[in-house]
């Protein structure tokens, strides 16, 4: 029974997944047992009724009113029961407790960011305190994604211009994956993240620890932050580093090199224009690569965007 | 001659009963040859074949890009194509297959040709309207190839927005094509509607209209309501995108989510006009091979009707993580529920029909049972997504994929192919090997659960659907799905090996081959230009095996107008047959 458990779904990491799970096996184990029965009968009768020869007459039985009743009820109580059962359960999901921990989280192709009440940042882990109702408000900044955890058999999508909220309580310490599964284009399979649940104390801890958020940790030279940063911001899902081809132009070797944009001119690639590329990536598009990554006004200061460019250049 | 004698009034009826012709010299494909003959038909039959061609071309070029997709799948990230031109495959794969061949195939192809003869009528009520049906269709087909090779689009085939508002390529022109192909749906569904009222044959009350007739009837009233509204959504889409009217993209103003509750309006409701079809065909195969009554006429009937006016109820069951409120989705997920009562009603009285039945297990029953099966599954995991707390947990995963291709692969395709069977002796008037066809049908029904079982896990396991790039744990699933994919495809071409290779040196098919009660075995194989050479009366239904064969012969009333009640007859049998000309 395990087996089959883990077979189909994914560890049950939050309070309500068990909820979930319940309903999850009542109806596919009712729809098994309707399957396996009326193709039984279905069998049964091909076997049973099979033509033994060309003259055979069939009686006539045109309906059954009793029969039609009973078919019709029972499954009209049995698909009732499921709905208010997988409504009763969506109300839990959907209301969220008083006293939960608020984050915020913003989208945008391809990355996840989270941002925490004391001004602490971070990029594709969201950290939450264990045994904690944990309530997310989000919002995109470009098209439609969608948050999902399957440990916590959870999903919302994010809408640009609107705010969306999903809650949670995962009980134990421990790492969940985040899908996108709304569609956003070339990035979106690359889309993921990480819940990473602490204890509370550790969380706290690790909360005082990111409350600058966006100053340049003391142990790291500009360019090893900057290399960091660059995979927090997941500007390697498009940008390669070692030359090879992605959706957009590599880092290797291009500072200080000649470009050509869309409309036929050139531009050096210098601090200026990968500065104006990263606050206003539309304005001037390398030849033959699309126009779609977003702006990151606002999400990295200039310490962050110096860090970056001084990595760029030692990408020879 | 048969002489029909009424022996408790006055009216007395004689009727002359005539055998269809197996081999006639003349009928509908030498009266008039040709290729101008093809393009400026106005015959229905011509044109439900044109049809059929053409849907079972772009069957086969979805069906390329569905492989290809699989084949990137093998390995996660890069298998051997760019993540942005996987975008576009499996864009491509469902613009395809939902606009191109589901949406037109069994009611354009198969129902353009059957359902004049199934109303003892000449023609459909607009001949030329269902030329023009056919000339919007390859329009828009044609205008959609051209945006495919000129800029491609990547959006899905559900275009969300602001995705398809803002992204390059030819969202443009693709949505273009599609707006023109949803007139050549609407113009037959108009032309359905009014044939089914209007030009049945004397005597052929509402309750002796075939099942078949009864589903394209309910089908048609889906796509003449629906169809407009995706009409609409594609020119505001359009609208955003030339003009720059905020409409959907909240950047210029406007409301993403109502994108969605507009595309699903149609688009959910678009589902039965590709499923409902299948369901006629079902009834009609089903009694021919058992010769048997069908098990509750009435209750298949106007479930068709029921699943067509619930369907537009329940479109927001698509959009329960979206972030509409709680309470439209209560509402929708309760009248999803309600949609699968009318569909339980039909399985169960097709299952209630075979009991006592003479059955036959010929390939086109065949493909009904692996129907049976594949849309049993579809149906009730559609049971599991319509639970909202489910849902939440399963939409746009795998799950979700494999459940709606369950349904129309399953339940449309299966059902499409034992109508092609069932009727491609009348439609081309040869036989296939049934043999091979029953070995087709076995490699499609394993094929395609080896593709699809597994992504049903994957699903609830949590793989999202529309990746290029997955995590390892789902490399094995994925591995067999792919390899399923192949046996499946396997199938298909099989079957079109051995359907084409019928055309050639297939047997000469008799005029009733599977001994059917319906009215359109009664004709000649090959039917005549006109489908029948005098206004046929119908006395008896088309289910009712219970009766002798000669019964259900075409006849002619030499007195009185032929308008006789059935209790008002008694028909003798001398035996003695007349040719029709």
């Amino acid at each position: 029974m395990d087996a089959i458990r883990d077979f189909l779904l994914p560890p049950a990491k939050s309070t309500l997944a068990e909820q979930h799970d319940t309903l999850f096996w009542f109806v596919h184990g009712s729809s098994l047992i309707l399957t396996i029965g009326l193709i039984a009968v279905l069998i049964y009768f091909v076997y049973k009724y099979r033509r033994k020869s060309e003259d055979e007459v069939t009686p006539l039985i045109t309906h059954n009113s009793a029969l039609e009743v009973t078919w019709s009820v029972i499954p009209l109580v049995l698909v009732l029961i499921v709905f208010g059962w997988g409504y009763q359960v969506f109300m839990n999901q959907t209301v969220v407790p008083d006293d939960a921990y608020e984050v915020n989280v913003t989208a945008q192709k391809w990355i996840w960011q989270f941002q925490y009440e004391n001004g602490a940042r971070s990029t594709g882990e969201l950290h939450i305190p264990a045994d904690r109702p944990i309530k997310l408000i989000m919002q995109s900044n470009d098209v439609i994604h969608s948050f999902f955890v399957p440990d916590y058999r959870l999903k919302q999508d994010v809408v640009p211009g609107r705010y969306t909220e999903m809650w949670f309580n995962a009980p134990e310490p421990g790492e969940s994956i985040i899908f996108c599964t709304e569609y956003c284009g070339d990035g979106h399979s690359d889309m993921l993240g990480n819940v990473i649940v602490h204890e509370q104390e550790e969380f706290e801890d690790w909360l005082a620890e990111n409350s600058g958020g966006g100053s340049q940790p003391e142990d790291l030279a500009p360019e090893e932050w900057g290399e960091q940063l660059a995979q927090e911001y997941a500007c390697t899902t498009c940008h390669s580093t070692d030359g090879s081809q992605m959706t957009g132009p590599t880092w290797q070797g291009k500072f200080g090199s000649e470009q050509t944009l869309e409309d036929g001119s050139t531009v050096t690639v210098d601090e200026n224009y990968i500065r104006e590329s990263i606050l206003e990536p539309s304005s001037k598009i390398v030849e033959g690569y699309p126009d779609v990554m977003n702006t990151y006004q606002g999400q990295l200061n200039d310490d962050q965007i110096n860090a970056i460019i001084e990595y760029i250049k030692t990408l020879k | 001659m048969d002489t029909a004698e009424s022996s408790s009034t006055s009216k007395k009826i004689q009727v002359h009963r005539y055998k269809p012709d197996d081999n006639p010299d003349k009928h509908f494909l030498n009266e008039e040859t040709g290729l101008w003959s093809w393009l400026t038909t106005v015959d229905h039959k011509k044109i439900g074949i044109m049809f059929l061609s053409a849907v079972t071309f772009f069957f086969f070029i979805g069906g390329i890009m569905a492989l290809l997709v699989r084949t990137e799948l093998w390995t996660p990230a890069k298998t051997f194509i760019e993540a942005n031109t996987y975008n576009q495959i499996f864009t491509l794969h469902g613009a395809i297959m939902v606009f191109l061949f589901l949406v037109p195939a069994v009611p354009a192809a198969l129902g353009n040709f059957i359902l004049p003869l199934q109303l003892g009528a000449k023609d459909v009520a607009f001949p030329r309207l269902n030329l023009l049906s056919f000339y919007l269709y390859l329009t828009g087909a044609f205008v959609a190839v051209f945006a495919i090779l000129n800029g491609g689009i990547d959006t899905g085939w559900t275009f969300y927005t602001p995705y398809s508002s803002t992204t390059g390529g030819a969202v443009t022109t693709m949505v273009f094509g599609v707006f023109i192909i949803g007139f050549s749906s609407i113009l037959t569904g108009v032309n359905f509607i009014t044939t089914i009222h209007k030009m049945r044959a004397p005597g052929l009350t509402w309750d002796k209209l075939s099942l078949f007739s009864w589903s394209l009837y309910a089908t048609s009233i889906i796509q003449i309501l629906a169809t407009p509204v995706l009409a609409i959504t594609l020119a505001l889409l359009g609208m955003e995108r030339i003009l720059g009217i905020g409409i959907f993209d909240p950047a210029m103003g406007g409301d993403p989510v109502l994108f969605q509750h507009f595309f699903w309006f149609y688009s959910h409701p678009a589902v039965y006009i590709m499923i409902v079809p299948g369901f006629g065909v079902v009834s009609e195969v089903i009694t021919t091979f058992s010769r048997k009554h069908i098990f509750g006429y009435w209750a298949i009937a106007l479930s068709s009707l029921a699943i067509a006016f619930i369907s537009f109820l329940v479109w927001g069951h698509h959009m329960f993580v979206s972030g509409q409120a709680s309470l439209a989705s209560m509402v929708f997920s309760f009248l999803t529920f309600l949609v699968g009562i009318p569909t339980g009603i039909k399985m169960f009285n097709w299952t209630a029909t075979l009991y006592k039945g003479s059955i036959d297990l010929k390939s086109p029953l065949l493909y009904i049972f692996g129907f049976f099966f594949l849309f049993l599954v579809g149906g009730l995991t559609g049971i599991v997504l319509a639970s909202i707390a489910l849902d939440v947990h399963l939409h746009d995963t795998y799950y979700v994929v494999a459940h709606f291709h369950f349904v129309m692969v399953g339940g449309m395709v299966m059902a499409l192919l034992a109508g092609v069977h069932y009727w491609w002796p009348k439609i081309t008037g040869r036989m296939y090997n049934e043999i091979m066809a029953k070995i087709a049908c076995g490699i499609i029904f394993v094929g395609f659960n080896v593709t699809f079982l597994p992504q049903f896990v994957m699903g609830s396991q949590g793989m999202p659907r529309r990746y290029f790039n997955y995590i390892e744990q789902f490399q094995p699933f994925h591995q067999v799905s792919t390899i399923g994919s192949y046996i499946l495809g396997l199938g298909f071409l099989m079957v079109f090996y051995y359907l084409v290779k019928s055309l050639f040196t297939g047997k000469k098919a008799t005029a009733n081959p599977w001994g059917s009660r319906a009215l359109e075995w009664q004709i000649n194989t090959l039917p005549p230009l006109h489908n029948f050479h005098h206004i046929p009366v119908i006395i008896n239904g088309p289910y009712d095996y219970h009766k002798p064969m000669e019964e259900f012969q075409l006849g002619l009333a030499e007195s009185t107008d032929g308008h006789g009640q059935e209790s008002d007859l008694e028909i003798t049998s001398d035996g003695k047959e007349i040719n029709a000309e």
